[in-house]
């Protein structure tokens, strides 16, 4: 591997362990009598913002109560981000194409598994409503965006990567980077 | 016909022009603050006999708040919820009711640092502090051997010190103060009291008092920059009349501007000089934001000097004809004197003064053992002609005064070096005090100046005998003064303080931590709710968040039983207060911040049910947010139930 690629790669691995203390994700709601806005912010290990704000107001509509207890993922996360930023840092120190590779896909199915797990979690909370609940919502579904915008009722909600899932997903376009720019030159050496 | 219809129509046009005709051109948009715009400052005034306090915002005239100091407020439960009765308390017991003259901002620098505002009570003699974070009134503290505490709540440069003193001279306290009214002259004495604030948590302390003749004591100034160290304080009745005062006070030509060297008195009473009195009483109560609760404490001592036995503490200037306000202006230099019964407007140099005190340029005869400095020599000059009834006297950064007159109805602008006469408006009608903004401290913000008018008559929509004072709205950036607006204003506004909105607005604090709540009968989240007996006390630990109370149903609740709602609410989100009421209740509503605990009272006098209900509307489904309590006869078998949703 070029040392550049070893470079990027250990690099990269530095910021992923950094990701483990930042927002990885957000949710930024506004209303009428919110005109701050209110946001909920999803770290590898906690969930934070005006958590109990926007848990008062789910009441009305019969959401469970977000609580970070209830979520395995905040458990398991930081190892997880954790292993694949020594993964990148040893990937970089050792140099072997192979091992890029592997971790290219490995990071890949991380991604893939994360954003899976995160929808399925939005899905459940938007319709396990209490049939009970002060507000019925029409066709009992309140999900919010799994990214982009969406209305919801008096709510507008914008779901976006934070700086943590930012550095996540460059990290994963530089990985790519360095599985292509490795592989080209190797491609090119086959064919002549 | 025509003739005399033409002679009386020139006639007329002789008349001088209305008021409608004083409003310039473009008033409307110099004042409009548009809809979800801030004002450019906080301006606080007082309620005079409402004994609130009220925060408006300038330009626009809007009332944002009424702050309860010395009155009780059945909408915010001041003085009738149980943590709050004890700021009421005084040494003659809890008195609901005040009149709160004056307020001042804590100063640093000769500057409002926006930490506090001071405010006096004139009938039973107290002074407040009001903190600006929470627009709550955070301490109250008695003044004894004191009449009305008119003469406050005026601090030093860097609020060392708070003023309180009397305007009606009394003996002093104790026992020895049964004395024959018409004994004034020997046995009645002025006391001035000097209040110590803690630079960080503002707490009052009376640290000294001055003693002096009998005297009517009304308005005061602390000096500034050259005169840091020195306080002004107009003196009327040195007739020492204690009857038909009306007469008998305005005799002499000239009453007195006592100056003291608070800073001498100050280094003699940490001397020990001062006298330690023992037969006083007087209420200190204080607000704890922790418990969100005030405690109220008798103190039995304060330290007194009397000025007769110190030949450098006070000095006396005569001032015509009794004079209300004595103004400094920002450098320090110049004292405005304003006789409400003279023709002119003395106006004081403090360098001259010092002169000729150092010369004892002094009368021959003192005043009950003060010096009486000669009038000329501490005269800078005075202001001739300007008007009827000076009263008071503020300034703006460059160079002049503005003086309201109560008789000729009018705030007249004039130039503090040359006392030459610049501008005069009329105000609608009979104006008080008057604020710049800005305009008592070392470099004030200027642009508006606001008139405290006390008769309103035919300039609002009439409401019976009963009518609005009210405030008007000048606009003194330019040469001439203009008038923009006028706003009717809560009870009597003696004075007020405005504040640069920036300087408070992100301070402002939005919610109590729940955490950090003290409350001893706190109930710590909606699965501690609950009700307890003891004997024939009776407490609810209720908890209040959008949109139920917990519990929401109580029995066993009996004739006889005291019944204390503890209510906190869990809410942690901006703006949302819940209320609290019950039927029958003979006190008040309970308004009960976000993270706060507040308790009513409650004896029921009947069996049956009783709906309660949050008052203040808070959500979609605030009109589900009720309640009913049980009351059953006294040794009733009913027990003890309380739940919300399931048993």
């Amino acid at each position: 591997m070029k040392s550049l690629h070893r470079a990027i790669l250990v690099i990269s691995g530095l910021a992923l362990l950094a990701v483990i203390i930042l927002p990885i994700w957000r949710i930024e709601l506004d209303a009428a009598q919110y005109p701050e806005g209110l946001e909920l912010l999803i770290y590898s290990y906690k969930l934070d913002g005006h958590v109990d704000i926007i848990n008062g107001l789910n009441h009305y509509i019969g959401m469970k109560v977000l609580r970070a207890d209830d979520f395995i993922e905040f458990t398991v996360l930081p190892y997880l981000v954790g292993i694949y930023g020594l993964a990148f840092i040893l990937v970089g120190l050792v140099g072997r194409r192979r091992w890029l590779y592997v971790l290219f896909g490995a990071f890949l199915l991380f991604g893939i598994v994360a954003m899976v797990d995160f929808w399925r979690w939005l899905y459940e909370y938007g319709h396990d409503l209490d049939p009970t609940a002060p507000i019925q919502v029409p066709g009992m579904a309140y999900q919010p965006p799994l990214i982009g915008f969406k209305q919801l009722l008096n709510f507008g909600a914008f779901s976006i990567p934070d700086i943590g899932g930012w550095i996540f997903i460059s990290c994963g376009v530089l990985l790519a980077y360095c599985v292509y720019a490795e592989w080209r030159p190797l491609k090119a050496k086959q064919i002549s | 016909m025509a003739a005399v219809a033409a002679v009386s129509l020139s006639f007329n046009a002789c008349r001088p022009k209305g008021a409608g005709s004083a409003v310039s051109g473009n008033a409307a948009q110099r004042t409009y603050v548009p809809p979800g715009q801030y004002d450019e400052f906080y301006t606080f005034t007082s309620g005079g006999f409402s004994g609130q306090m009220s925060v408006y915002g300038l330009p626009s005239g809007r009332l944002f708040r009424v702050i309860p100091v010395f009155s009780v407020d059945p909408e915010k439960a001041w003085g009738f919820s149980e943590e709050t009765k004890p700021m009421l308390m005084t040494s003659h017991g809890f008195v609901p009711w005040d009149d709160l003259h004056h307020i001042e901002s804590s100063f640093t620098d000769g500057m409002p640092d926006g930490k506090w505002m001071f405010a006096n009570s004139n009938n039973t003699p107290r002074l407040a502090r009001i903190d600006l974070t929470t627009f709550r009134t955070a301490e109250i503290i008695e003044i004894p051997n004191t009449g009305g505490n008119h003469c406050s709540p005026f601090t030093t440069e860097n609020s060392e010190y708070v003023i309180a003193a009397t305007r009606f001279s009394v003996p002093p306290d104790g026992p020895e103060s049964d004395v024959p009214i018409d004994s004034y002259k020997e046995n009645f004495k002025g006391h001035i009291s000097f209040v110590s604030v803690d630079k960080e948590t503002g707490e009052f302390d009376i640290a000294f008092q001055l003693k002096t003749p009998g005297l009517n004591f009304d308005l005061s100034s602390a000096g500034k920059g050259v005169s840091n160290g020195w306080l002004f304080i107009s003196c009327y009745n040195s007739e020492q009349a204690h009857t038909l005062q009306e007469v008998n006070s305005s005799q002499n030509d000239k009453d007195f501007i006592m100056a003291i060297n608070w800073k001498k008195a100050e280094e003699y009473f940490k001397a020990g000089r001062g006298t330690v009195q023992t037969n006083v009483r007087y209420a200190h109560n204080k607000w704890d934001e922790h418990t969100h609760s005030a405690t109220s404490e008798i103190k039995t001592e304060v330290t007194v000097l009397d000025v007769a036995d110190f030949d450098d503490l006070a000095y006396l200037i005569p001032c015509p004809k009794s004079p209300h306000g004595a103004d400094v202006n920002p450098t320090g230099e110049y004292i405005v004197g304003s006789g409400k019964l003279a023709a002119l407007i003395p106006v004081f140099s403090f360098a001259k003064l010092q002169d000729a005190i150092a010369n004892k340029d002094f009368e021959g005869e003192k005043y009950g053992g003060i010096p009486v400095v000669k009038y000329e020599s501490a005269l800078h000059g005075e202001v001739q002609k300007p008007g009827l009834g000076p009263l008071h006297t503020e300034f703006d950064a460059k160079g002049n005064a503005y003086t309201s007159f109560f008789v000729s109805s009018e705030v007249v602008k004039w130039n503090v070096e040359s006392l030459e006469v610049l501008d005069r408006q009329p105000t609608y009608y009979s104006v008080g005090h008057l604020m710049v903004a800005g305009g008592n401290s070392k470099n004030p913000y200027g642009k508006y100046l606001v008139a405290y008018n006390k008769i309103t008559k035919d300039r609002f929509l009439p409401t019976g005998p009963e009518l609005c004072h009210s405030a008007q709205l000048f606009d003194i950036s330019g040469d001439k003064m203009e008038l923009l607006l006028d706003f009717p204003t809560i009870g009597e506004p003696h004075y007020a303080q405005s504040i640069p909105a920036d300087m408070l607005m992100d301070k402002s604090l939005k919610i109590y931590d729940i955490n950090a709540n003290q409350h001893p009968h706190k109930t710590n989240g909606e699965a501690e709710a609950r009700v307890e007996r003891d004997g024939n006390i009776v407490r609810v630990y209720m908890t209040t968040i959008r949109s139920h109370l917990t519990p929401d149903v109580i029995e066993g609740i009996q004739l006889g039983d005291e019944v204390y709602f503890h209510v906190t609410n869990i809410e942690q989100d901006w703006d949302m207060p819940h209320g609290f009421a019950i039927k029958g209740a003979n006190n008040s509503e309970l308004l009960i911040m976000p993270g706060e605990t507040t308790t009513l009272k409650w004896v029921p006098d009947r069996v049956g049910i009783f709906p309660f209900y949050c008052t203040d509307f808070c959500s979609a489904l605030h009109q589900e947010m009720s309640g009913y309590v049980r009351v059953s006869p006294k040794g009733s078998n009913v027990p003890i139930t309380a739940y919300t949703g399931t048993k």
